[in-house]
């Protein structure tokens, strides 16, 4: 380390290169976009976009290795009159950089195989689009004024929403794209009315003026709240999480990957930079706000991901209960903070970071091997498939190490962030309120019910797709991934093992981030000891995955020589023994269906379920259930029927005549007239 | 260091020593008092022997995981006995793992377990993953609400700590630990497979639980996986013990102490067993889906344990 001068590495010129790295991407996109066979073209411009990613993250993690020194800042004036657009890179843009870089890198590379096989019209579409999602997402992470912000925000969001309308002759794809982009704006509008709350008064946009005079706690209420809304709406968190399970599957799975792994995170890193940065004072309402609503998403994701039937929208779902529990984390924060409880505080942040990263990769991960699943047998469908560990081992496997971070087991990187929260709610010196304190316990059992239930729809994802034998159509040709698709599931299903493996090196890094927003940091107790993780003191807990994995492995090891030369008799092939029932077929496993019943039954009350049951005289009897979500039918739908009604009622007032067209907006003119004279 | 590290090994040879006999012991138990003649203490023992020294038959299209699980598994359980203190507080791998890290260790090998078991794609195996995994999800909580229960007594999720300070307490019966008492009881009862919740002797295929998992296994894999389920059971009554009984466990490494320690544990777990055999004997299976409202008692009785904790302190 010696070698580079810590201080001279914080006066490169991180920000600039970062803005380069996006400006590239968008310069890759019109370039793979203009390319006449884009098969061909993807061969070279996905993996350029993989090293760009790369250069982004490395960047990242030099920027938060490097001494707090003062943020890297970086304007210039736009071609329009007087707006200038401010770039800022800090500790907390630097941590989630960093995590779009590392997943950015496996998606892109995964999205070389993945797009290079055919040679439809549609990738030069995607190829371009995908690109500006990248850039406009890293613009969001760097973006220093209102403008810019929310710029880079719609960008980002009409670049997913064309990702999301890939498949547009579809019409269930159009609904999707069509509701996405309705909460996207509906969120963005909430984004806007906050942030220009906050700038008011003032004629500078900057975010550097805000900080400087944050508004009266009032004021700062309906600012969090506005951003909460609009924040939440991206996150996916209940009640406006509608559009998730209906839009991450129809993006292409390298798209879905990065809409589930980054622009979640875009959300959280939006209301960390409103509640930490930009107002300067928490109340504790809002942690427990968001602690609540964090909590009712984590348990309603999970409990709707265990009975979906499609891959990709059981892992939508998972993604809202992974969200959740990153919002936990935050809210927890918040809370600590309000109560002046720094070091709390900077152990729950610490815990929604990791979740963050580790969610990043391994949601990723999970995306892009439905992707490669889809791309060898034609099926998304969990009841259709099985035992495809046979014909793609190197997907299975990767895709257990996903598997098993998402069901938070040790030795991954999510087990890590379970337990930190865990931590984090636990061992508390008592907040000054009774009530919230007997709270805290509550939260902590849904966090492990939540986990828990993540165990059962891993088993069920992984189980139904990957083991068994084939459901539908046993003679279906499948094959497996190619290079270029490894080599993305391969850097994320490692990174999963790093996070988990090394949890310490992992919070140092985030450390500069953690020490921004809460004014106290792990560092001290963290040490040097990279594999030992003790978030407060040796004697209260501590955690070393590695030695963990060592101990398990060796005795693995150890056991398997042992037996090795106890064993003299040999192995023997023969059929199932299935208690001696001589017919077996593949129908008699249980279907994707099947295996979420159990939950279904015990939660009836929260899913809205409807079933016609076949009459014992039907020719051909079926049995249909339909599960769908209560907030759709309690919530979404009277609000688009009284807007229907409401416009029907606007209608009969629109006169036929131009002419009275033309008064009624001269009306309406010298009405804003006067009320801005008067 | 080199001292700890010898109680370590002890702990865990007593553990693997330890664990097919208990299961005996239970089972002599139950055969007392259903008046048969009862198999002798280390017929699981005799069991596993007899198992080693058979080939292993593999059901065809078996993938490497199916022929992994039983070493992880079987790993997963030791190390758990390792993490627990079962003779002393001073174990040098309680640094490794926490009561947490101990929850997730089980959660593992049960996953595992039921990946393994639908690997074949037969109707039992799929329909044991899906009734273990059913099981689990609500008694994982439930457990670590329970140790949660005594992690903020001690103001520690490391097991020796937690086991220290609840050694040192005053005889006096806690009211939370009371309601974490019943919890843990209930949840130990459903995660070792036994009656009410499953019935470690059946015949009865549709009732199956642990059995319907390891239905294709044979041989050294089978007898891996039994003693991996008497090592479950061993680490169960283990925890059990510590929370509820920690009085005798050694405080320190010494040969004396551990000597001590040993018989000490023997009587418990002996005492242990036979309350396990009466309360098998007397009570009758339930239905499947009775079971996750016997579970979610479990639950919200160690939520009240840690909510109990928390008002009066104690």
């Amino acid at each position: 380390m010696d070698a580079i001068p810590l201080a001279a590495l914080a006066r490169w010129p991180l920000l600039e290169a970062m803005l380069l790295a996006a400006l590239g991407w968008i310069c890759l996109g019109l370039i793979g976009g203009l390319q006449r066979s884009p098969g061909h073209a993807a061969r070279w411009v996905y993996p350029i976009g993989a090293l760009l990613a790369a250069g982004v993250a490395f960047l990242a993690l030099l920027a938060l290795v490097a001494p707090p020194l003062a943020p890297h800042t970086f304007s210039f004036t736009h071609g329009m009159a007087g707006f200038v657009m401010h770039f800022r890179l800090d500790a907390l843009s630097a941590l989630f950089v960093a995590l779009l870089g590392l997943s950015a890198t496996g998606v892109s590379l995964f999205a070389t195989g993945y797009f290079s096989t055919g040679d439809a019209p549609s990738g030069r579409r995607i190829c371009a689009q995908y690109h500006l999602f990248l850039a406009s997402m890293l613009a969001v992470l760097l973006a220093d004024d209102t403008v810019t912000f929310l710029l880079a925000w719609e960008l980002m969001s009409i670049a997913s929403f064309l990702l999301v309308m890939t498949d547009h002759q579809k019409r269930a794809t159009r609904r999707a794209g069509y509701l996405y982009l309705l909460i996207a704006h509906a969120g963005a509008l909430a984004i806007l009315a906050s942030l220009i709350l906050l700038q008011a008064g003032t004629p500078d946009p900057s975010f550097g003026a805000m900080r400087a005079n944050a508004p009266l706690p009032e004021r700062s209420s309906i600012v969090f709240l506005l951003g909460l809304i609009g924040f939440g709406a991206k996150a996916g968190l209940l009640p406006l999480h509608a559009w998730l399970p209906e839009a991450h599957p129809a993006a292409p799975s390298p798209a879905s990957a990065l809409m589930s792994a980054v622009m979640l995170k875009t959300a959280a890193y939006g209301l960390l930079r409103l509640t930490y940065d930009l107002l300067q004072v928490q109340l504790w309402w809002w942690g427990a706000l968001m602690l609540a609503l964090g909590l009712v998403s984590a348990l309603a994701g999970v409990l709707f991901a265990a009975i979906q039937t499609d891959m990709k929208r059981l892992l939508a779902w998972s993604s809202i209960e992974n969200m959740g529990l990153i919002f936990s984390g935050l809210g927890l924060a918040v809370l600590f903070s309000s109560h002046g409880m720094q070091p709390m505080a900077a152990l729950a942040l610490t815990a929604a970071f990791c979740h963050a990263l580790a969610h990043a990769l391994f949601k990723s991960l999970l995306f892009l091997s439905t992707g490669a699943v889809l791309h060898a047998t034609g099926e998304r469908n969990l009841g259709r498939l099985g035992g495809l560990i046979r014909a793609m081992p190197w997907v299975a496997w990767l895709t257990l190490v996903g598997a098993l971070a998402s069901a938070a087991l040790p030795p991954s990187a999510g087990f890590v962030a379970e337990w930190l929260l865990l931590q984090s709610l636990l061992f508390n010196p008592g907040l000054p309120d009774p009530f919230l304190n007997l709270l805290l316990p509550v939260a902590a059992a849904i966090v492990v019910l939540a986990s828990a239930l993540a165990g059962y729809t891993m088993v069920k994802f992984f189980g139904i797709t990957f083991l068994g034998q084939m459901r539908d159509n046993p003679t279906r040709p499948c094959h497996e991934a190619g290079h270029w698709e490894r080599a993305g599931l391969i850097w994320l299903a490692s990174g999963c093992l790093m996070a988990g493996l090394v949890p310490g090196t992992l919070i140092q890094l985030m450390d500069p981030a953690v020490h921004q927003l809460a004014g106290s940091s792990l560092g001290s107790q963290i040490g040097a000891k990279g594999w030992l993780l003790i978030p407060v003191d040796i004697e209260q807990s501590s955690y070393a995955p590695l030695v963990l994995l060592l101990g398990i492995a060796a005795a693995c090891v150890l056991t398997w020589l042992i037996l090795r030369r106890l064993m003299r008799r040999g192995l023997r092939r023969s059929a199932p023994w299935n208690c001696g029932y001589g017919f077996t077929s593949a129908r008699m496993q249980d279907s994707a269906e099947g295996f979420g019943q159990p939950i279904r039954q015990i939660f009836e009350s929260m899913f809205g379920i409807r079933r016609s049951l076949p009459s014992p005289f039907d020719r051909s009897p079926h049995y249909r259930v339909s599960v769908e979500d209560r907030i759709w039918r309690g919530g979404y739908l009277p609000i688009a029927r009284t807007v229907g009604r409401l416009s029907q009622t606007l209608e009969r007032l629109q006169p036929v005549r131009t002419s009275a067209c033309l008064l009624l907006s001269f009306m309406a003119m010298l009405t804003i007239v006067a009320w801005a004279v008067l | 260091m080199a001292s700890g590290l010898a109680g370590q090994m002890l702990a865990i040879l007593a553990a693997l020593a330890l664990a097919p006999i208990l299961s005996g012991w239970v089972a002599q138990c139950r055969a007392w008092l259903q008046s048969r003649s009862a198999p002798p203490l280390w017929q699981p023992w005799l069991v596993l022997h007899k198992l080693f020294l058979r080939e292993v038959v593999l059901a065809q299209g078996a993938s490497p995981l199916f022929s992994a699980v039983p070493f992880l598994v079987f790993a997963c359980m030791v190390t758990a006995c390792a993490i627990i203190p079962t003779l002393s507080t001073d174990l040098p791998l309680s640094v490794v793992a926490d009561a947490v890290a101990l929850v997730g260790v089980l959660a593992l090998a049960r996953v595992l377990l039921s990946l393994a078991a639908m690997d074949i794609g037969t109707a039992f195996g799929s329909l044991g993953a899906r009734r273990d995994m059913l099981v689990g999800f609500l008694a994982e909580p439930a457990l670590l609400m329970v140790l949660f229960t005594a992690a903020l007594g001690a103001h520690s999720t490391a097991l020796a700590s937690m086991v220290d300070v609840l050694a040192h307490r005053e005889l006096a019966i806690l009211p939370s630990l009371a309601f974490a008492g019943v919890a843990f009881t209930m949840v130990s009862v459903a995660e070792n497979g036994r009656i009410p919740v499953d019935n470690p002797t059946t015949h009865l295929e549709l009732t199956m639980i642990h059995e319907a998992l390891i239905l294709e296994y044979s041989g050294p894999h089978l007898a891996l996986i039994e003693w991996a389920a008497s090592l479950k059971l061993f680490a169960y009554s283990c925890i059990g013990i510590a929370l509820f009984f920690p009085w005798g466990l050694a405080a320190n490494d010494s040969p004396l102490a551990l000597l001590f320690a040993l018989p000490i544990l023997v009587a418990k777990l002996a005492l242990g067993g036979a309350v396990l055999a009466v309360a098998e004997s007397v009570s009758a299976k339930m239905r499947i889906f009775r079971v996750p409202e016997y579970l979610a008692i479990a639950f919200v009785l160690a939520v009240i344990g840690v909510l109990v904790h928390i008002l009066l302190g104690s």
